[in-house]
């Protein structure tokens, strides 16, 4: 443990330390470009010099590790003149064109040339000039802006594990490109621009749309995939401008995923603004109370055996809750949560949830991955798992389609025929799993949405009983969820109840009257003659398919509750208020209730989640992940010869609110297009 | 511009180089086939007409299982790996200091008026192409020209013009000094230790 002075503090640090971080310890605010925390170190900005006693130069304290006894300047005259230098050479080739870049008043090197520059330059040579570079239709580059920190570079090598990046040339000719000029193809690749310290890189779809002085900042949580990321939206007036991830160390980090990052124009396109009533055959406008009366008008007097329930993906807790209650007060046990028809079932919380939780990968020492493709299904988890695998020691497998990962792993085999083997000790990787001390296994809603599912789950559980996955404060049994609402709606009980009918029963066109709570992605042309009563924020297969819209709010539009894959209770908060007509949805439930005259019994969100506390007790610990009881699931039966088949065939277009986005239609085309077509010349 | 030339022929090792490739790559640790990068593109470059297209440069990605662009980033560093494609006779015309002093320019002004090419260029006959380059280690016998892998020593404007009529006409002149000197010897002979002193 170094024991060293900064600026007269004395600070004992970890072995391994860098100087850098000895003084931020200490209290020393010191400047920084190439340097990130997450990233290895490059030193090539020099902008980190300080003073070192005994030494005869200023030491890059990012590169200098930390010693026993060392002496630390940093607010000398000499490291004062020092950072002059240094800002003076990154300045020599950056232009002078803050007002016209997209990184203003968010820009490193704008802010530290203004707190540690300076003042004047003394340089009146020519400025070197870049051309732009492709990056595809996420990244706008301005490379004549680029100071060469290289940590794109670094993160799409390290955390992205795409190495198509890289600097090519050298010395005054360096430049960052990608091979080629092709787009980066990788699903975090958004990340670069928030990485980039200066205005190189920055989000094409947000160009010159907002300065952030004008954004309203709203801390909620990302529901386009099941992990949960922790955003920060930016609005302004009515209008989402853009997503930015926030730091939160057991979930995203401080990464977030493009879909999640870019889908934001999604958000404007296609709402359901205004209730729609189906006359004459065609949907058409209406009021709200038109809208309820035609719900009441069919549902009075309905036995409840012949109404159904499915919620969707995006589906918030608070209105599943109210979903819930009405379909109890009306009697009906046929409700849903699983739109994908997973074999999960709420006996123990255990079995459908992400035991080890995401930060608990870094301390896992095996990896058998069933029936799904984590890279698409939840790609912060994948950097995660890519993370691990780099520290080394980290046998993987897969069981599943073969899929680049961005880490390399054992292919185990297609389908439960494989996980059979390895449930029976038949299969080497059995072996690898039984001697590893804290041994995981995900699987993926791939491996469960099949019929024989729920004997894959038992599989799945008979491998984490038999090998030890379970034991002490460990839990190496993961379901990875690919819905930000699954986990929630199987929390507050959103199965069937007593002779209820699933999602596959519901659609056989046999029930009076289907309600779906921004429900998807079901194949609407089973629906039969059933009267569709759709509740969503966008006009998607639902709601075309619906006799009756009622428009809810979109995940940025309303507070509210959702549990991500680990089984994390976060809360999500209103940034703007939803378009036109459209209403928070647990307050659509409500009203409809009232005109049914079953009333539901909360008047406020807060004696809403009341409830679902009362249903489920660790709604009231938000942010943390209660360890659940090792109970029994799955059931034990013959599994089927398919091969597991991925739930995501194109990463960008999952949900109702990306294929709504032009961003990532442009996205789809321009990645899974590529891959589809197999040209030979992507790598 | 674009990173790379694609010629649209593949690219492939001779059973020759085959060898030598795994050679290299034996020279370090399993695993870290990567640092054989060097050896390998210049093996590559040799084969190719003293040039590395886009399928040499992926073929080399390949052989060692290396992403692209790490063998990309290689490629353009270094000055010795040419990008694009050069003559039979790849002229490399110091223009240091020394050699500067003893007349390179009149040596540029030969490639420019007897084979019409500047610094870059390639002759229209494909026989030629010229590179400035910094200093080539020869200074004691500067002006020097390397031609391919042999050094040119001790031109001017006549003798550097004889070198390049022979090189035309498809005959190999000797390397090394082209005036009447050994290596780095004195001209015309040595010059001390001339006679054998009594009791050595």
């Amino acid at each position: 443990m170094p024991t060293l002075t900064v600026d007269g503090v004395e600070v004992t640090v970890d072995p391994g330390t860098t100087v850098l971080q000895a003084c931020e310890e200490a209290g020393a605010e010191i400047p920084r470009f190439c340097y990130h925390e997450r990233l290895s170190i490059a030193g090539n900005c020099r902008m980190c010099l300080v003073e070192m006693e005994k030494a005869p130069k200023l030491i890059a304290s990012c590169a200098m590790p930390a010693g026993d006894g060392m002496v630390i300047h940093t607010n000398t005259q000499k490291v004062k003149e020092g950072r002059e230098g240094a800002m003076e050479f990154l300045l020599i080739n950056h232009p002078l064109d803050c007002p016209i870049c997209d990184q203003g008043g968010e820009c490193d090197l704008q802010d530290q040339s203004m707190a540690y520059g300076s003042g004047t330059s003394r340089y009146d040579e020519l400025k070197r000039a870049v051309s732009e570079k492709n990056m595809g239709p996420l990244i706008k580059t301005t490379m004549t802006r680029c100071i060469h920190c290289t940590r794109c570079v670094r993160f799409a090598t390290e955390v992205a594990g795409v190495e198509e990046l890289g600097a090519i040339n050298r010395g005054e000719n360096m430049e960052i490109a990608t091979y080629l000029e092709q787009a980066l193809d990788s699903e975090l690749s958004g990340n670069i621009i928030d990485l980039c310290p200066v205005g190189a890189l920055t989000s094409k779809p947000y160009a010159f749309t907002a300065r952030p002085w004008e954004l309203s900042k709203t801390q909620s949580i990302d529901v386009l995939d099941a992990v949960g990321a922790n955003i920060r939206v930016d609005s302004r007036g009515q209008e989402v401008m853009r997503f930015l991830p926030r730091l939160n160390e057991d979930v995203n980090e401080e990464w977030l995923s493009d879909r999640s990052r870019f889908s934001y124009d999604g958000l404007k396109a296609q709402r359901l603004d205004t209730p729609y009533v189906r006359k004459d055959g065609k949907l058409q406008p209406a009021s709200w109370g038109e809208a309820f009366d035609a719900v009441v008008a069919k549902l009075d007097g309905l036995d409840g055996a012949k109404i159904g329930a499915i919620a969707g993906d995006l589906a918030c807790a608070e209105s599943m809750k109210a979903l819930k209650d009405l379909m109890d007060l009306i009697g009906s046990p046929n409700i849903d949560c699983r739109q994908d028809g997973a074999a999960l079932s709420t006996e123990s919380r255990s079995g459908y949830i992400f035991n080890s939780t995401i930060a608990g990968i870094e301390e896992a020492d095996a990896l058998l991955i069933v029936g799904s493709n984590p890279r698409h299904e939840a790609a912060l988890i994948n950097a995660r798992i890519r993370k691990r695998w780099k520290m080394g020691n980290f046998p993987i497998a897969l069981i599943g389609e073969q899929v680049d990962l961005t880490y390399a792993y054992d292919y185990l085999g297609a389908g439960p025929a494989t996980l059979k083997e390895v449930a029976e000790g038949k299969h080497s990787f059995a072996e690898t799993l039984k001697k590893a001390k804290r041994p995981m296994i995900i699987v993926g809603q791939g491996a469960l949405s099949r019929s024989d599912g729920a004997a894959v789950l038992a599989l799945a559980k008979k491998i984490a009983d038999d090998f030890g996955l379970v034991s002490g404060d460990w839990n190496g049994f993961n379901v990875l969820h690919t819905a930000a609402a699954r986990v929630g709606g199987l929390d507050l009980g959103l199965v069937p109840g007593e002779g209820g009918r699933n999602v596959k029963d519901m659609l056989d066109g046999s029930l009076d009257v289907l309600f779906l709570l921004s429900a998807d992605e079901i194949d609407t042309s089973k629906l039969g003659n059933s009267f569709v009563i759709y509740q969503g924020s966008h006009g998607d297969a639902g709601a075309s398919a619906a006799d009756v819209i009622l428009p809810g709010a979109a995940y940025t539009e309303k507070d509210a509750t959702w549990v991500n894959t680990e089984g994390r209770v976060q809360l999500g908060r209103r940034a703007i208020f939803p378009p036109g007509e459209a209403r928070e949805d647990w307050t659509i439930l409500r009203a409809l209730s009232e005109k049914l005259g079953k009333t539901l019994p909360y008047n406020t969100i807060f004696e809403l989640r009341q409830k679902m506390t009362e249903a489920a007790p660790h709604f009231a610990e938000i942010d943390e992940v209660t360890p659940s009881e090792w109970g029994t699931f799955g059931t034990e039966g013959p599994v089927e010869d398919v091969a597991f088949t991925n739930p995501i065939s194109d990463y960008y277009l999952t949900n109702p609110i990306s294929r709504s986005s032009r961003i990532m239609a442009e996205c789809s085309a321009t990645f899974s297009k590529v891959k589809g077509e197999g040209t030979g010349t992507n790598g | 511009m674009s990173q790379v030339i694609e010629t649209g022929k593949a690219f492939e090792f001779t059973a020759e180089n085959v060898e030598k490739a795994k050679k290299f790559i034996a020279r370090y640790p399993d695993g870290r086939q990567q640092s054989a990068v060097m050896p390998l593109l210049d093996l590559a470059q040799r084969q190719n007409e003293n040039w590395l297209s886009k399928e040499a440069i992926e073929y080399v990605g390949n052989f060692l299982d290396v992403p692209y662009m790490r063998v990309l980033e290689v490629a353009t560093f270094y000055t010795m790996y040419n990008l694009k494609p050069v003559g039979k006779y790849f002229l490399q015309l110091c223009r240091t200091t020394p050699c500067w002093l003893r007349g390179s320019d009149d040596l540029e002004a030969v490639c420019k008026n007897k084979l019409g090419i500047t610094n870059g260029e390639t002759s229209e006959d494909g026989m030629f192409s010229l590179l400035e380059v910094e200093c080539l280690g020869a200074c004691v016998n500067a002006p020097v020209v390397q031609i391919n892998d042999d050094f040119y020593e001790d031109l001017n404007g006549e003798n550097f013009e004889a070198v390049l009529d022979k090189l035309a006409s498809g005959d190999v002149p000797p390397k090394g000094p082209q005036i009447d000197r050994i290596n780095s010897a004195p001209e015309g002979g040595p010059t001390t230790l001339l006679e054998k002193t009594e009791g050595a």
